[in-house]
Parts: structure tokens; sequence; C-alpha cells
């Protein structure tokens, strides 16, 4: 059916351009959340608040999950290097993949999950329910009082709760490999520690983070800024901002990556 | 949620999350072994340094006195000149001995400092005079294998 | 033109899209006047509060509010002509993040330097204005429907406000709400000396408390009097609105084809 092929061609060009004409907005709104973080810096007291939602409130999932993921890595990684014979060296792979990968990575995965779609459902609301014409009526742009706000909370939490999520994991790894299996406690720090590099493997990660945490928020208050003022446009946003920005870590994690750690 | 709780827990967050960093920095990472101390440069031609990688530790006898931080490569003598910072607490004299090993048959190589005997000690931006090839295993089994037909010849 | 005129709307337009919505509305507000706009769902009553507040850009015409053209102001000085603004959203839109004190706070703690024992006291009264003082630590999760509104008219009316608009300030209260918040607008005008716009469709209580009525349909001015004016008109339009008659100038049924042709009584060649 020719007919069906071009309405279904049309229907990818189609939503090819809604694409483009979104992340076109989504570039302008975050330069504009950039020209008005003046008011953030300067009531820090606005960012402190929102640090509380965005950043102590995810402390939980971050610590829980970062714990087991470093367990299981103790685990598996026990399991096969004592194949080899290699078994102290599980503490360089715990830190390792935990520093330079999974800290940042999941970490930011759960901050897009728990946090993000927070952000932007909260800020929905604020726009579905009048809370932010309400707040331009009253002479504030809600831009510079609600959205940078919680962009910058964001940027800061993120950093930290990946060093966080990365240390309870390698004490998870030391848990399962040392305490529990036998590992010799020397050489597992030992280990880790010639060959776990500052500059390469600390710093990367956290910019990583750093990286992480601007794409997920700027994704998040895009996101509920731009939706609908309905209660499914809202919900709908939500979701958005979890696919949108788990993509966006796992792009980004690939060319940062490739950048970092094969471009020197 | 009163102003000064939040600010508490928000205070506390900041400082787990920077103490985290430190953790990350100090007891898994390698930053304490880095120019913490005072430290000088020297420098190493090689040969050949087979794998040895920037980085890599500078150990004398198998304590580890300083790092690999550059290695290039020379067009007047077509050698690899390798520059290291060592620990300034370390002084080797100037005709110390340095060669890449390897730690273990299939480990990460590394340079073994030996020192000499010589009075004066190496300052900033000396070049080690005696240096000794990273050993190659394609090398090492041809030698074998050369040599062998030499010997077999030589009756 | 008198020196009390607070508002002047000339032949004002907006369309949306291709829509017309307003179509060549003229309207004179007077310092101190309570005045009532009137007209059908969609008729364009909250376009034109938009386009007082500076939200929207008018297609032609202006909006005129002491004497400065809205829609030529650059954003500083919309922002300046805001401040002197008050608006009443149609459910309040307080913010849900912030007490009910904060919320009456927050247009002082952005726009003053008071010092937080001045706004505690100025808070307190305006909650005190409208009823509630005791009810300034709750969230606005907590309130009802009409305490959230008397609480939002407090918040508007913190700056005080030259000029204060609301939208539909009447929709989904009970009886007894509803004449609390028609008197409370009633009694802020007059006390605080400003020029007050209810954008509304609920007749009765409007009628009773306003000085002017507009009447807008198809974004046109239908009709405009005093509410003795109004109450008398003959005007079927008004008369069918006043009296909220079923079938009129505004048609019970939808533009459709005849009744019998839909359902195939006549046999038609199509």
């Amino acid at each position: 059916m020719p007919k069906r092929i071009v309405s279904s061609l049309q229907g990818i060009g189609h939503r090819t351009l809604e694409g483009i004409w979104r992340l076109g907005r989504a570039t302008r709104f975050f330069l504009l959340v950039l020209m008005k973080s003046a008011t953030s810096l300067r009531r820090f007291g606005l960012v402190i608040r929102e640090l509380y939602y965005v950043g102590v409130l995810s402390l939980i999932i971050i610590v829980v999950s970062g714990l087991f993921v470093g367990m299981v890595l103790g685990l598996q990684g026990y399991e096969t290097l004592q194949k080899y014979g290699s078994e102290t060296a599980v503490g360089t792979l715990v830190a390792l993949s935990l520093v330079r990968e999974l800290g940042p990575v999941v970490a930011a995965l759960l901050f897009a999950s728990r946090a993000g779609s927070a952000i932007t459902a909260e800020i929905g609301l604020m726009k579905a329910t009048e809370q932010l014409t309400a707040m331009g009526m009253m002479a504030v742009d809600p831009v510079a009082r609600v959205v940078a706000p919680r962009f910058w909370a964001g940027v800061i939490s993120m950093p930290l709760l990946a060093a966080i999520f990365s240390v309870m994991g390698v004490f998870g790894g030391y848990l399962v490999a040392v305490i529990f299996i036998g590992v010799d406690e020397g050489s597992f720090w030992s280990q880790m520690q010639s060959n776990v590099d500052f500059r390469i493997d600390i710093l990367n990660g956290f910019i990583k983070s750093c990286f992480f945490g601007v794409a997920v928020t700027a994704i998040a208050v895009f996101e509920g800024y731009d939706s609908p003022p309905t209660a499914e446009g809202v919900s709908g946003a939500t979701t958005r901002t979890v696919v949108t920005s788990s993509l966006a870590i796992l792009g980004l994690d690939f060319i940062l990556t490739a950048f970092m750690f094969r471009g020197l | 949620m009163q102003r000064a709780t939040l600010d508490l827990w928000v205070g506390l967050f900041v400082m787990t999350g920077i103490g985290a960093l430190m953790v990350l920095s100090l007891k898994v990472g390698n930053l304490n072994t880095y120019g913490v101390a005072d430290s000088y440069v020297i420098q190493g031609n090689f040969e050949n340094i087979g794998g040895l990688k920037i980085r890599a530790p500078v150990k004398s006898a198998g304590v580890v006195v300083g790092r690999v931080t550059a290695i290039q490569f020379s067009t007047q003598t077509y050698d690899a000149v390798v520059t290291m910072n060592i620990d300034s607490r370390f002084q080797f004299p100037k005709d110390t001995f340095a060669s890449i090993l390897t730690a273990g048959l299939l480990g990460e190589q590394y340079i073994g400092l030996a020192a000499g005997g010589d009075e004066g000690m190496l300052k900033e931006g000396d070049t080690i005079m005696k240096t000794n090839s990273a050993m190659v295993l394609e090398e090492m089994i041809g030698r074998f294998l050369f040599d062998k037909a030499s010997e077999d010849n030589a009756f | 033109m008198t020196t009390d005129t607070l508002v002047e709307i000339s032949d004002l337009n907006f369309s949306y899209d291709t829509r017309a919505i307003l179509n060549g509305i003229n309207m004179t507000m007077k310092r101190g006047q309570l005045i009532a706009i009137m007209g059908g769902s969609g008729s364009g009553k909250t376009t034109l509060l938009k386009l007082i507040g500076g939200a929207v850009v008018p297609s032609s015409g202006y909006v005129k509010v002491s004497g400065q053209v809205i829609h030529e102001l650059d954003r500083d000085a919309l922002f300046e002509m805001r401040r002197k603004m008050g608006m009443l959203f149609q459910f309040g839109a307080l913010f849900t993040d912030l007490s009910v004190f904060d919320n009456v706070a927050f247009q002082m703690r952005e726009h003053t330097n008071l010092p937080e024992s001045m706004i505690r006291d100025l808070v307190l009264m305006k909650l005190h204005a409208v009823g509630l003082r005791g009810a300034y630590h709750l969230m606005p999760a907590e309130l009802s429907g009409g305490m959230a509104r008397r609480v939002a008219l407090a918040r508007s009316i913190a700056l005080d406000p030259m000029l204060m608009m609301f939208d539909e300030p009447f929709t989904g209260l009970d009886p007894i709400s509803l004449s609390v918040i028609g008197s409370l607008i009633r009694r802020l005008t007059d006390t605080l000396g400003m020029t007050s716009i209810i954008v509304t469709h609920d007749v009765q209580e409007s009628l009773s408390i306003v000085d002017y009525v507009y009447f807008i349909a198809d974004g046109v001015i239908a009709a405009h009097g005093t509410p003795d004016e109004v109450r008398q008109s003959v005007a079927p339009f008004v008369h069918q609105f006043v009296h909220g008659e079923v079938d009129g100038p505004v048609p019970f049924h939808y533009p459709a084809r005849a009744y019998s042709q839909d359902l195939s009584l006549e046999n038609t060649v199509a």
C-alpha cells in the first residue's frame, strides 16, 4: 500500500521535526536558566532548600544501592579472579569499576528517577495550577525563582551523590571480599591504591558525574516547565524525564569515556 | 520542616559528599603518593621501554620513590626519554642505574633504581647515564634461538 | 480623559493563531470602581485580564494602565507595573510548597527590604483582613477551597495594589464562602481605594456588589451598564444571561444539520 508507506514516512518526518524543534527549545531554555542564575547565587538559601529535596532525600537510595552494587561486584569479581589466583586484585576491580563507571552512571540513573522525576512533577504541577503564572503576575520571574535554584541544587548534588555511591560500593566490596570471604586486607587496599589513579580515574569520574548532573537536571526542569498544564501532561513529562535523561546519561557516558580514557 | 533542621541536613549531606570525595582520593586512589611532598625531576634515556606507561611507579629496593610523568621520543638519539618525579626525601647518587623491570611474569612494568657509589647526588633536571632497557619477550626468545644456533655452528 | 481613569482599553483585538478571541473592545475604568466583566465560557474574558496584566500582546489596539501602554513597556517597566497590580487566580494558585504565612509574605520578601518583624506584622494584618489570621501556619493543602481563595486574596493585596483583577473568584464555592469572598472584594476595594475587575459568570453575586458591568459575547461588548440598568435590560442576550434561560440568542443546540435530516426521516439524495 503506497498510501500507507507515504503516511508512515510523513509520520517519521513529522516526529523528527518535532524532536529537533523541542531540542532547540530545550537549549534556549537551558541558556535562559543559566542567564537567570544570578538570583540563585545571590540568595543561596533558595538553593539550600532545594538541596534538601534533591540531595538529602536521594541519600537513602544512593547509599543502599551503592552498598549492594559493591557487594555484588566483590562477589562476582572474587569468583572470576580466584580462577587466576589473583583474588587480591578484587579491590582494584571493585574500585575501578565504581569510580570510573558504575558510581557516576548508576548514581545518575537513580538520581534521574528519584530527583529528576520529582523536579519535573513539581514544576509541572506548579505550572498546571497557575502558580508560575501567578508568580509572573507578582513581578517575580519563575525561571529565576523556581527553576534556577532546582537546577543548581541538582548540579551540586550529583557529584556528591556519585562519590557517596562509590565509597559505599568500595565498602560493600570490602565487606564481601575481606570480611566474608577472607581476602587479605592489606593487599586488598594496597592493590587498589596502586592501581586507582587520582587524576585519571577519580577526577575523570568526578567530571563525568558533573556532566550527568547538568544533563539530568536540565532535562528535568525543561520537561517540567514545558509540560502541558494538565494531569496527563505532567505525568507524561515525568515519564519523559526519566527516559530521556537515562538515555542522555548512557550516551554522554560513552562520549566522555571515549574522550577521557582513550584519547590520552 | 524548620529552616534550621533543613540547613542542618543539607550541611550534613554536603559534608558527607565531600568526605566521600576525600576517601576516594586518599584511601581508594593514590593522591597521597602524588606530588604532596616535594619532588624533583630526572630523566633517563632508554633504548626500549617495552610496555612502560605514564604514572608507572619508580621503585628502589621495592619501595615506591616516585612516578613516571612523561614518555617522549627523541629524534636525535632515537631513544625513549622517560621523565620521572622523585620524592625529595630520597636522594640518589649520580651513577645510579635505572632499569625497566616487570612485576611478576605478566605484571605491569616499572622503573627500578639501583644506587651507585658516586659522591654527587642527582639534582633537578639531571639525566641518568646508566640505563637498562625493558626485557621484550620476543627479543629474548630471538636472542636465545640465535645463541643456540651459533653454539651449534661452533662445532 | 479625566485624571481618575486608571484603565483605558481602546479598540483591542486579540487573536489566537487565526481564531479571533477579542474584536474591538473599548472600556474605561475609574479609580475606586468595582467592575464586572461577564460572558459565557470561552468568550475571552480571561484573555482580557491577561492583556491588562501584559501576559499576552494584543494583535491591535492597546491597554493603558495609569497612562502607560502595557504592551509597549519593556520587561523591567512591565514588572514595575505588575507590582502595582494584584491578580487572584481561579483556584487561588497558592504556592503549594510555602505555608499560608510565607505565601502572603512572598511579594514583600521578593520586592521590599522590610525587616522580618515588620513583614510579620503586615502579613498578619492582611490575613486578619480576610479573617484567617489564625491559619497562618497551615499549608495550602490543609485549606478548604474558600479559605485558599481568601489566602490568595490576602496575598494579592500584600503590596496594596492600585488595580486588582479577579479571575472567576466565585467558581466552585459553597454559598457561604461565595458571599464571604464577594463582600471581601467589595470591602477591600473600598478601603484600599483600588480599582477591581472581576471576571465571572456568577450573575447574582456580582450584580449585588459591583459598580458597573460589561457583557462580552463572541469577542465584542454585547452590553454594559450599572447593575440596575442590567437587571432591567430588555436586550435579549442580557436578559438570557441574567436570568439564566436555556435558549435565546445563545442557542441551546450546537450548529447542526436539520434534526429530521440527521435521523434520515427525509429521503434525500446526497
